[in-house]
C-alpha cells in the first residue's frame, strides 16, 4: 500500500504546485496585466502567438494573455464567493440539522434533497435563463444556493458523528452553549472533511461558471470570464483565430485539474 | 449479452461507415438536386402571414413568396408585378392597376381583381406594420372591375407606390395564411420545423422569370457560432448579415461578397433618463464615440458612417454630411461633461444578446467611453427581454441596435421620432421636428417634403437624439459555385436569380 | 406496494410544485405576447392579444387550466408557434433522449471494463497510467471536449459535417454517425469518474473480511475479485451513473447548442426566451420524471443486487 500512499501524495503535490500556480497568476492579473485587458487596438486585431503577445489578440486587438488572467480572475472571483457564501450556508444548515436534529432536521434537509434531485447545473441555466440579468453577481447568488444542498449534507454527517463523541458530551456538562458547542468545539474537528469538500465546490464552481457564461447566462459581455470567452473563441475557431479557443480551454482545464488533484489528495490522506 | 452487444456495435459502425463515406458530401448532394441551404439567425415566430410578420427575419424570408402589385427593385425603383401597370389621375387621387392576366396562387388558384381588393381592405384592417396601416388608412375607396383595381386615396401621396408594394396580395377566403401562407411569389412555402428549418420550393407557375433553384431550405441556427461552424463545415450555402471578423479566412469554397445592411446602428439614448436628459450630455457621448476607430475594430473599416436617422440608399433624404457634425474629440466631449456637471457618470448599455453585431459594437463603444469618464457596462438581454424593458417599456439607459425601413419611405425611418409615437424609444421630443413630419406626410409637393424630411433629419443630429453610428456593411457568404446574389436598399434576400453556375 | 404508493406521491407531490412554480416564475417576467407583436407592438394591441390568448386571466386559473388538461395527457398549444406543444416536442425528444443514452451507455461501456483493469493491476504502471489519465480527462469540461471533437472530425477531418443535422427518418447511419460525437462528449468526463468511482469500491470491497476468507480458501486474486468483489462494488456505482443519467440530460443544453442536435434542450432555452410557458412546463415535466424514473429504477437495481436490501 506504500505505493498508494505515493501516488497519492503526488496528487496532493502536483496539485498544491498547479493550484498556487494559477492562483498567484490570476492574483498578479489583478493588479498588472501585460496589457490593459479592455484595450482595443485596429492595427493589432487577431494576431498569432508571438513575443509582445504570447497568446495572440483577440478580433478587436485586444491581448489574449491579459485577458486569460483578468477573466480568470472573474471565474475564480465567482467560484471563491460562491464557495464561501454556499459552505457558509452549508456548514450552518449542517450544524443545525446535524447537531440539533428533530424537526429542523426533517424540514431542512427535505428541502436540500428536493434541490439536489435536479442536477444543480440544469437548475442554475434554467433559473439565469429566467431571470436574464447576466452579471458575476447574479451568478454568484445563484450557484451559492445551489451548492448548499452538497455542504450541508457533509456537515450534517460530520456534526452527527461528532456530537456523540465524550468531549462534547463533557463540553455540555460544563454548560456551554450549543452555539458554541457547534461553533468552537465541532467545527475545527469536522475541518479536515470539509477541507476537501470545499476544494471540489472550487472544482464544481469553475466548470459551473464556465458552462453558464458559455451558454450566455453567464456573466454579461463587458466582464470577462474564461466561458465567456471560450464562447466568443467559438465564432473564430475555424476562421482565425484556433489558439484563442485552446488557450482559453486549456487555462479552463488547468484551472479545474489543479482543484481536482487537490481535493483528490486532501481525502486520500485523511484515510 | 457480450455477443448481442457485440453485434449491435459492429452493425452500428457498419451503417456509420456506410452513411459517412459511401456518400458525397452535403454541399455537392444539393447541387446535385439543384437545391440551396440558407442559414439563418432566428426562427420566424408565430405567424408567417404577411399582414403581421413581426420581425426583419420574417419579411426576408418571406419575399420570396409574396409579392405586391409592384415590388421593389435592386436598383431602389418600383417594378410591376402583379400589374401591369398603372394610371394616375390628374389629381393624383385615383390609383387604376391594370392586373397580370393568369397569375396563379401557390394554392392553384387563379388571382382576381377580387384578391386584390381584399388584400387592400384586410391590410388597411389587420396590418402589424404600424407604417403600412397609417399609409393604407388613406385609401377611402378600392374597387375591382375586370382586370382593373381602382384605389381612390383622400389626399395625393407621392409615396404610394411603396404602400402598394408592400401590400402582398393573398388569396381572398383563405384562412391559414398563419400557418400554410399562400401567395404568388417565385418560391411557394412548403413547410417548417420549429427553431429547426423552413422550406420553400420553386413556384412553376411563376409568370415572370422562374426562379433558378428548386428548393430552398433555411436552417436556423440560434447561436451565432453554431451558424458560422455551420458555414465553415459546409451544411449551409448562402449565410447574411455576417461580421468582418466571422468571414474573414472562411474557405475557398466561398465568395464573400458585401453589400449594406439598410439600417442605421446607433446607441440609441434615451433622452429622458438621468445625464441624458441633457443635450450636452448627449453631444459629449458623439464626441467621445471614435465610429472609424470602431469600424476598423469590429469590420476593417467596411461599412457607411451615417449621422441622422437615415441611411445612404434613401438617396433623395440621406444628407451625408450628418456623418461629420461629430468629429471624434475627447476633450471636447470632457469639456461638455464638464459643463452639463457630469463629469463622470454610469451607462448601461442594454443590448439583444442575440445580435453579435450590436454587441461587437456596444463593446467597443463602451471603451471608447471609458476615455471621457462615462463608465459603460454592456448588459445582454434576451430579445424579449430587450423588446419589453427597452422598446415597449423604455426604461433603459442606452442600447445599440439597428432600424431598418419595413418599406421605402422616408416616414419609414422618421416617424418613430415623433414625440407621440409609440415607436420612439429614445423618448425624442421636439416640436419643431414634430411639425416637419406632420408637414411632409400632409403636403403632395415632393420638393418641398423632401426639405421637410432633411430639415427633420438635421434636429436628430443637433439635438444628438441617438449616438448615430453606420450603416453596417452586409457580409453575404455565398458558396462559389452559386451566382446571381442581389442586395437591394431594403432588408430583403431574394433568392430568385441566385443558382449554380 | 406501499413503498411504491410512497415514491408516487412524492412524485407526483414535486411535479405539482414544480409546475406551479415554473408557471409563477414567468408571471414575474413578463409574457410572449411582446415576441409576437415584436416591433410593432402598440398597448392596444397588446391588450387586444393578451385578451385572446387568455393571458389577461388570473395565475390561478391559467393554472388550473393547464393543469386540467396535462393530467389528460394535453400538453396545450406553444403560445409562439401556435401548435401542440406534443407535435413539437415529438422528434426533438428523441434526439434528447438517443444522445443521452448513447452518451450513457458509451460512459459505461468504457468505464467498467476500465475501472475494474484498473483495480486488478492495482499500483502496477497501467493502473497509474489509468489514474493520471483519468484525472486530467475529468477536468475537461464537456463542451470543450464538443469544440475540440466538432473541430478535429467535422472541420479538419470532415468524418461529419457540423450543422447538419442528420433526422433519423432520413438515414439512420447517418443520425448515429452526427449523434456519436456530441455523445461522446458528454460521456467522456462521466465515463473518467465512473471509471475512479469503480476502481475505488472494488479496492474497498477487496479489503473485506469475506474476500480476504476466499482468498484463505485458495481463490485467487482475480477471481476473488470477480465472484465477489465486483458485484458488490457495483453498488455505489449504481447510484453514482443514475446520478449521472440525470446530469447527461442537463449537459445535452450545452452539447445540442454547440453541435446544432434539434433537441429539448435547445427548445428550452429558446422557449424560456420567448415566454412560451406551455412549452417550457411540459419540458419542465419530462425532465422532472426523467431525473425520478432514473433514480426509481437505481434504487431498484440496487436492491437487485444488494441482497441486504431486499426485505
Amino acid at each position: 500500500m506504500a505505493d498508494k500512499k505515493q501516488q497519492n501524495t503526488w496528487f496532493f503535490k502536483v496539485g498544491l504546485v498547479l493550484t498556487v500556480f494559477m492562483v498567484t497568476i490570476i492574483l498578479i492579473g489583478q493588479f498588472w496585466t501585460p496589457y490593459d485587458p479592455s484595450a482595443q487596438n485596429a492595427a493589432e486585431k487577431a494576431l498569432g502567438p508571438s513575443l509582445a503577445h504570447i497568446m495572440g489578440t483577440d478580433y478587436l486587438g485586444r491581448d489574449i494573455f491579459s485577458r486569460v488572467m483578468d477573466g480568470a480572475g472573474t471565474t475564480l472571483f465567482i467560484a471563491f464567493f460562491v464557495v464561501l457564501l454556499g459552505s457558509a450556508a452549508g456548514i450552518l444548515v449542517g450544524a443545525l440539522t446535524g447537531y440539533l436534529g428533530g424537526i429542523v432536521d426533517t424540514v431542512l434537509m427535505k428541502i436540500c434533497d428536493s434541490i439536489t434531485a435536479f442536477p444543480s447545473i440544469l437548475l442554475a441555466m434554467i433559473i439565469l435563463k429566467v431571470l436574464d440579468r447576466p452579471g458575476k453577481w447574479t451568478v454568484i447568488w445563484v450557484l451559492a444556493i445551489l451548492f448548499i444542498p452538497s455542504f450541508a449534507r457533509v456537515s450534517r454527517t460530520e456534526y452527527v458523528r461528532i456530537k456523540k463523541q465524550n468531549y462534547i458530551s463533557l463540553a455540555r456538562l460544563e454548560g456551554a452553549s450549543p452555539a458554541r458547542i457547534m461553533a468552537l468545539h465541532i467545527l475545527p474537528n469536522a475541518f479536515p472533511v470539509l477541507l476537501p469538500a470545499i476544494t471540489i465546490g472550487f472544482n464544481n464552481a469553475v466548470l459551473a461558471e464556465a458552462s453558464m457564461s458559455f451558454l450566455g447566462v453567464g456573466v454579461s459581455a463587458t466582464e470577462a470570464s474564461l466561458g465567456r470567452m471560450l464562447s466568443d473563441a467559438q465564432n473564430y475557431l475555424v476562421t482565425g483565430l484556433p489558439w484563442y479557443a485552446l488557450c482559453v480551454g486549456g487555462t479552463i482545464v488547468l484551472l479545474i485539474l489543479g482543484f481536482s488533484l487537490l481535493a483528490e489528495g486532501l481525502q486520500q490522506r485523511r484515510k | 449479452m457480450k455477443k448481442v452487444l457485440s453485434v449491435l456495435l459492429s452493425v452500428l459502425m457498419l451503417s456509420m461507415l456506410l452513411s459517412g463515406c459511401g456518400q458525397k458530401s452535403p454541399a455537392d448532394q444539393r447541387k446535385k438536386n439543384n437545391e440551396i441551404a440558407v442559414g439563418i439567425a432566428q426562427d420566424l415566430g408565430s405567424s408567417l402571414d404577411p399582414r403581421s410578420l413581426a420581425s426583419a427575419g420574417a419579411r426576408e424570408v418571406l419575399f420570396n413568396v409574396f409579392e405586391g402589385l409592384y415590388k421593389p427593385t435592386a436598383s431602389g425603383d418600383f417594378a410591376p408585378a402583379l400589374a401591369t401597370g398603372y394610371e394616375v389621375s390628374e389629381d393624383g387621387k385615383i390609383y387604376t392597376f391594370t392586373l397580370r392576366e393568369g397569375v396563379k396562387f401557390h394554392n392553384g388558384k387563379t388571382m382576381t381583381a377580387d384578391d386584390v381588393v381584399y388584400t387592400f381592405k384586410s391590410y388597411a384592417e389587420s396590418s402589424t406594420d404600424s407604417n403600412l396601416k397609417v399609409g393604407l388608412a388613406a385609401v377611402t375607396d378600392v374597387k375591382g372591375y375586370g382586370n382593373k383595381v381602382e384605389i381612390t386615396l383622400a389626399e395625393p401621396n407621392s409615396d404610394f407606390l411603396a404602400y402598394v408594394a408592400s401590400t402582398h396580395v393573398i388569396p381572398a377566403d383563405y384562412a391559414e395564411q398563419e400557418t400554410k401562407p399562400v401567395g404568388t411569389g417565385p418560391f411557394r412555402y412548403e413547410s417548417r420545423s420549429v427553431q429547426e428549418n423552413i422550406i420553400l420550393v420553386r413556384n412553376d407557375d411563376y409568370y415572370g422569370t422562374k426562379a433558378k433553384v428548386a428548393k430552398v431550405t433555411y436552417k436556423i441556427y440560434e447561436a451565432g457560432t453554431a451558424l458560422v461552424t455551420a458555414l465553415a463545415g459546409g451544411a449551409v450555402d448562402i449565410v447574411a448579415h455576417l461580421t468582418e471578423a466571422q468571414v474573414t479566412g472562411l474557405s475557398k469554397d466561398y465568395e464573400v461578397l458585401e453589400g449594406t445592411m439598410n439600417l442605421v446602428q446607433a446607441l440609441y439614448l434615451n433622452n429622458l433618463e438621468g445625464p441624458l436628459a441633457d443635450v450636452k450630455v448627449r453631444q459629449a457621448l458623439c464626441y467621445a464615440v471614435d465610429v472609424e476607430d470602431m469600424l476598423k475594430l469590429t469590420a476593417n473599416g467596411h461599412g457607411t458612417r451615417v449621422g441622422s436617422s437615415i441611411y445612404p440608399a434613401f438617396t433623395k433624404y440621406f444628407d451625408a454630411s450628418l456623418a461629420d457634425a461629430y468629429p471624434h474629440d475627447v476633450e471636447k466631449a470632457k469639456a461638455l461633461l464638464k459643463e452639463a456637471g457630469y463629469e463622470s457618470f454610469d451607462l448601461v448599455i442594454t443590448v439583444p444578446g442575440n445580435y453579435t453585431n450590436h454587441v461587437d459594437t456596444a463593446v467597443v463603444l463602451a471603451e471608447q467611453l471609458k476615455a471621457v469618464g462615462v463608465n459603460a457596462t454592456v448588459q445582454e438581454v434576451e430579445w424579449n427581454t430587450w423588446l419589453k424593458d427597452v422598446y415597449q417599456g423604455r426604461k433603459y439607459q442606452a442600447t445599440v441596435v439597428g432600424f431598418d425601413a419595413s418599406m421605402l419611405t422616408a416616414g419609414a425611418m422618421l416617424n418613430r421620432f415623433v414625440s407621440n409615437s409609440s415607436k420612439n424609444i429614445s423618448n425624442f421630443a421636439s416640436v419643431e421636428y414634430d411639425r416637419l413630419i406632420a408637414e411632409a406626410s400632409s403636403i403632395t409637393d415632393d420638393a418641398r417634403r423632401t426639405e421637410c424630411y432633411r430639415a427633420a433629419e438635421k434636429i436628430l443630429s443637433d439635438e444628438a437624439a441617438n449616438v448615430y453610428l453606420q450603416d453596417m456593411a452586409d457580409f453575404v457568404a455565398i458558396r462559389a459555385t452559386l451566382s446571381g446574389y442581389q442586395f437591394y436598399p431594403l432588408y430583403v434576400m431574394d433568392l430568385s436569380t441566385v443558382g449554380y453556375k | 406496494m406501499q413503498y411504491v404508493l410512497k415514491k408516487l406521491a412524492a412524485a407526483v407531490t414535486t411535479l405539482l410544485v414544480l409546475s406551479f412554480l415554473s408557471f409563477a416564475a414567468f408571471e414575474m417576467i413578463g409574457d410572449p405576447v411582446t415576441t409576437i407583436l415584436g416591433t410593432n407592438a402598440t398597448p392596444e394591441a397588446v391588450a387586444e392579444l393578451r385578451a385572446e390568448m387568455g393571458l389577461d386571466r388570473s395565475l390561478f386559473v391559467r393554472y388550473f387550466e393547464w393543469l386540467g388538461h396535462f393530467v389528460t395527457g394535453d400538453l396545450g398549444t406553444s403560445y409562439i408557434y401556435r401548435m401542440p406543444v406534443r407535435q413539437m416536442l415529438g422528434e426533438k425528444l428523441v434526439n434528447t433522449l438517443v444522445l443521452t443514452l448513447m452518451g450513457f451507455v458509451l460512459a459505461v461501456l468504457v468505464s467498467i471494463p476500465l475501472g475494474a483493469l484498473s483495480a486488478r493491476n492495482e499500483g502496477r504502471g497501467l493502473d497509474r497510467f489509468l489514474t493520471v489519465f483519468n484525472q486530467i480527462v475529468m477536468a475537461i469540461p464537456s463542451f470543450f471536449i464538443a469544440i475540440l471533437l466538432m473541430v478535429i472530425f467535422g472541420l479538419l477531418i470532415r468524418i461529419f459535417t457540423p450543422g447538419n443535422f442528420v433526422s433519423y427518418k432520413d438515414s439512420l447511419g447517418g443520425y448515429l454517425l452526427y449523434m456519436i460525437f456530441p455523445a461522446i462528449s458528454i460521456a467522456l468526463p462521466r465515463a473518467a469518474m465512473t471509471e475512479k468511482m469503480l476502481r475505488t469500491s472494488i479496492l474497498e470491497e477487496m479489503q473485506k473480511n469475506y474476500v480476504r476468507t476466499s482468498y484463505a480458501r485458495g481463490m485467487s486474486r482475480a477471481g476473488a475479485m470477480k465472484t465477489h468483489a465486483l458485484k458488490n462494488a457495483m453498488l455505489p456505482v449504481i447510484t453514482f451513473l443514475a446520478a449521472n443519467a440525470a446530469e447527461m440530460l442537463a449537459g445535452c443544453i450545452v452539447i445540442e447548442q454547440i453541435f446544432s442536435v434539434p433537441g429539448i434542450g435547445r427548445l428550452l432555452m429558446v422557449s424560456i426566451g420567448q415566454r412560451d410557458v406551455p412549452v417550457v412546463e411540459a419540458i419542465v415535466m419530462i425532465l422532472a420524471v426523467w431525473v425520478m424514473l432514473v433514480h426509481f429504477i437505481s434504487e431498484i437495481l440496487s436492491e437487485t443486487f444488494d441482497p441486504r436490501m431486499r426485505s
